[in-house]
C-alpha cells in the first residue's frame, strides 16, 4: 500500500492535475510549432542543398551536418544561457522552439532530400520538356511523388520533436515535465511525475504504432 | 524554306568523352527528320540538346524558331513549343491520364479549365485512348502509355516534336499502334525529329534521314537515297548489319 500511496496517490494527482494539464498544453503547442516549422525549414534546406548554387549547397551541407552533430540539450542551453551575454535574449518558449527547429529541420532536410532523389530522373525531364516552371515541377510532379517516401521518416522525426520538448524544462519552460517536477515538490510526492510519464506514453504510443504501420505499408507498396 | 531548327557546330562532352562532334543540322518548318545510327552514336544526346535537357559546349549554337537555345528565361519559351516523347514514356504516375495531358497547359498556358478538359479529351481521342481518361498510367499497356505521352506533348500545341526511340521499350505487338499515331502527325505542319530503329517507319514517313556514328553526323538524304544508295561506307555497314540481323 505504501507504494501506491507514494507513486499513485490519487489525492495528490487530483490536486496537481490542473498544473499537469497546463504543462501538457505548453508541450503540445511547442510540439506543433516545432514540427510544422521544422518541416518547412527542412524542405527549404533540402531544395537549397539539391538545387542551390555552389556556395549555397556548401553552406546548407555544413548547416545540416553541424545541427545533426550538436546535442539538442547543449544547443538549447547555449541559446538560452549563452546568447544573453551578447544581448540576444529569448523567452524559454522561443529558445526551445528555436533549438528544436534548427535541429529537427536539419534531419527533415535529409529526409526530404532522400525523397526527392528517389523520384526518377525521367519525371524531372518530362516536366522540363513540357516547359513547366521549377515551382510547378516541384509542386505538381516531384513532391507528390516524394511524399510517399518521406512520410514514414518524417512522422518519426515528429515523434522525436514531441519527445525532445521535454528538454525545454531545463530552461524553465513550464512544459509537462517542468510542471510535473514543480507539482512533485509542492506535494512532496512523486505521483505527478508518474502521471506525466503516463501522459507522455499515452500520447506517443499511438504515434509510434502509426510510424511502424506506415513503414510496413510503404515498404510493401514498393513491391 | 527558312530553317526552323538550326544546329551549328554542336559539340557535347560528358567529362572527357566527346559525345557530339561538330554536328550541324538544319530542319525546315513541317519537315520530318529521322535520325538513325548505332547504339552510342549520340542520337539521344543530339535531340536532348535541342530542348537543352543536355547542356552543350558553349561554342555551339542551336536556334529554334528564331530563339537561341540557352539557359535563362527564353528556355521555357522554347520548351513550351518543343514537345518531347521519351523511350520510357515518363508519364506522371500520380496523375490520371487526363491530368497528365492537362497539367502543362494548365500551368504554362493558364487557360480556362473547361476548355482545357475538352481539348485534352479530344487529344486522347485522337490517339485512341479517350476511354482510359480517368485511369492511372500503370493501369495501361505500354503502347497506351506511350500514346498518352504523345497526347501530353501535343497538349502544348508544339511546333516541334522530338521523339527518342518512342517504340523501343514496347512489346512488338504494340509498336504498330504507336507508329500509326506518329505517322498521323507527320505532315500536319508540326516539325518532327525522330530517333528510331524502325527503318521501315523511317523510310515511310521521313522527308530526310540522318545517319550518325561515333558522335558525328555522317550523311543525310531522302530515305530512298540513304537506304538504297548510301554514299558513306559507315552507313552501308550499319544498314547491312541491320538487314542481316
Ligand atoms: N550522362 C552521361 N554521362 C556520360 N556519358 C554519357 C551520358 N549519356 C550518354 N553518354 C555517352 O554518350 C554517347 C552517346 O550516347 P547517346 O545516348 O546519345 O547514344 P544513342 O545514339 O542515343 O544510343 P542508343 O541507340 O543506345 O540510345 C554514348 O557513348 C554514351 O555512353
Ligand atoms: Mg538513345
Amino acid at each position: 500500500m505504501e507504494i501506491l500511496d507514494t507513486f499513485f496517490n490519487i489525492d495528490v494527482l487530483r490536486r496537481t492535475w490542473p498544473l499537469l494539464v497546463s504543462g501538457l498544453g505548453t508541450t503540445l503547442s511547442l510540439s506543433v510549432v516545432g514540427i510544422v516549422a521544422s518541416m518547412i525549414w527542412g524542405l527549404l534546406l533540402a531544395l537549397g542543398r539539391l538545387y542551390g548554387n555552389l556556395p549555397i549547397r556548401f553552406l546548407v551541407g555544413v548547416y545540416i551536418d553541424f545541427f545533426r552533430s550538436i546535442p539538442l540539450l547543449v544547443l538549447l542551453i547555449v541559446i538560452y544561457y549563452a546568447l544573453p551575454f551578447v544581448s540576444v535574449k529569448f523567452s524559454p518558449f522561443t529558445s526551445a522552439a528555436l533549438a528544436l527547429i534548427l535541429v529537427a529541420g536539419a534531419y527533415a532536410a535529409e529526409i526530404f532530400r532522400a525523397g526527392i532523389l528517389a523520384v526518377p530522373k525521367g519525371q524531372f525531364e518530362a516536366s522540363e520538356a513540357l516547359g513547366l516552371s521549377y515551382f510547378s515541377m516541384m509542386k505538381d510532379v516531384v513532391l507528390p511523388q516524394a511524399v510517399k517516401v518521406v512520410i514514414p521518416p518524417l512522422t518519426n522525426n515528429s515523434v522525436n520533436v514531441l519527445k525532445d520538448t521535454a528538454l525545454a524544462s531545463v530552461v524553465a519552460m513550464p512544459d509537462l515535465l517542468k510542471q510535473a517536477t514543480q507539482a512533485q515538490s509542492l506535494a512532496a510526492n512523486p505521483t505527478p511525475l508518474i502521471g506525466a510519464a503516463i501522459i507522455y506514453v499515452l500520447i506517443l504510443w499511438p504515434l509510434v504504432v502509426i510510424v511502424s504501420r506506415l513503414e510496413t505499408r510503404f515498404a510493401t507498396e514498393e513491391r | 524554306m527558312e530553317n526552323f531548327i538550326d544546329i551549328k557546330c554542336l559539340n557535347k562532352h560528358y567529362g572527357h568523352f566527346h559525345a557530339l562532334k561538330d554536328v550541324s543540322l538544319q530542319v525546315s518548318e513541317g519537315e520530318v527528320v529521322c535520325v538513325i545510327g548505332p547504339s552510342g552514336s549520340g542520337k539521344s544526346t543530339l535531340i536532348r540538346c535541342i530542348n537543352m535537357l543536355e547542356e552543350f559546349d558553349p561554342s555551339s549554337s542551336i536556334v529554334v524558331d528564331n530563339i537561341p537555345v540557352k539557359k535563362g528565361k527564353s528556355l521555357r519559351e522554347i520548351r513550351a513549343e518543343v514537345g518531347m516523347v521519351f523511350q520510357s514514356f515518363n508519364l506522371f504516375p500520380h496523375l490520371t491520364v487526363l491530368d497528365n495531358v492537362m497539367l502543362a497547359p494548365k500551368r504554362v498556358r493558364k487557360a480556362n479549365a473547361d476548355e482545357l478538359r475538352e481539348k485534352a479529351l479530344s487529344l486522347l481521342d485522337k490517339v485512341g485512348i479517350s476511354a482510359q481518361a480517368d485511369k492511372y498510367p500503370k493501369q495501361l499497356s505500354g503502347g497506351q502509355q506511350q500514346r498518352v505521352a504523345i497526347a501530353r506533348a501535343l497538349a502544348m500545341e508544339p511546333k516541334v516534336l522530338l521523339f527518342d526511340e518512342p517504340t523501343s521499350a514496347l512489346d512488338p505487338e504494340m509498336v504498330g499502334e504507336v507508329l500509326d499515331v506518329i505517322k498521323s502527325l507527320a505532315h500536319t505542319g508540326v516539325t518532327m525529329v525522330v530517333v528510331t530503329h524502325e527503318m521501315g517507319f523511317a523510310r515511310q514517313v521521313a522527308d530526310r534521314v540522318v545517319f550518325m556514328d561515333g558522335g558525328e553526323f555522317v550523311e543525310a538524304g531522302e530515305p530512298a537515297e540513304i537506304f538504297d544508295n548510301p554514299k558513306e561506307e559507315r552507313t552501308q555497314k550499319f544498314l547491312q548489319a541491320i538487314l542481316n540481323h
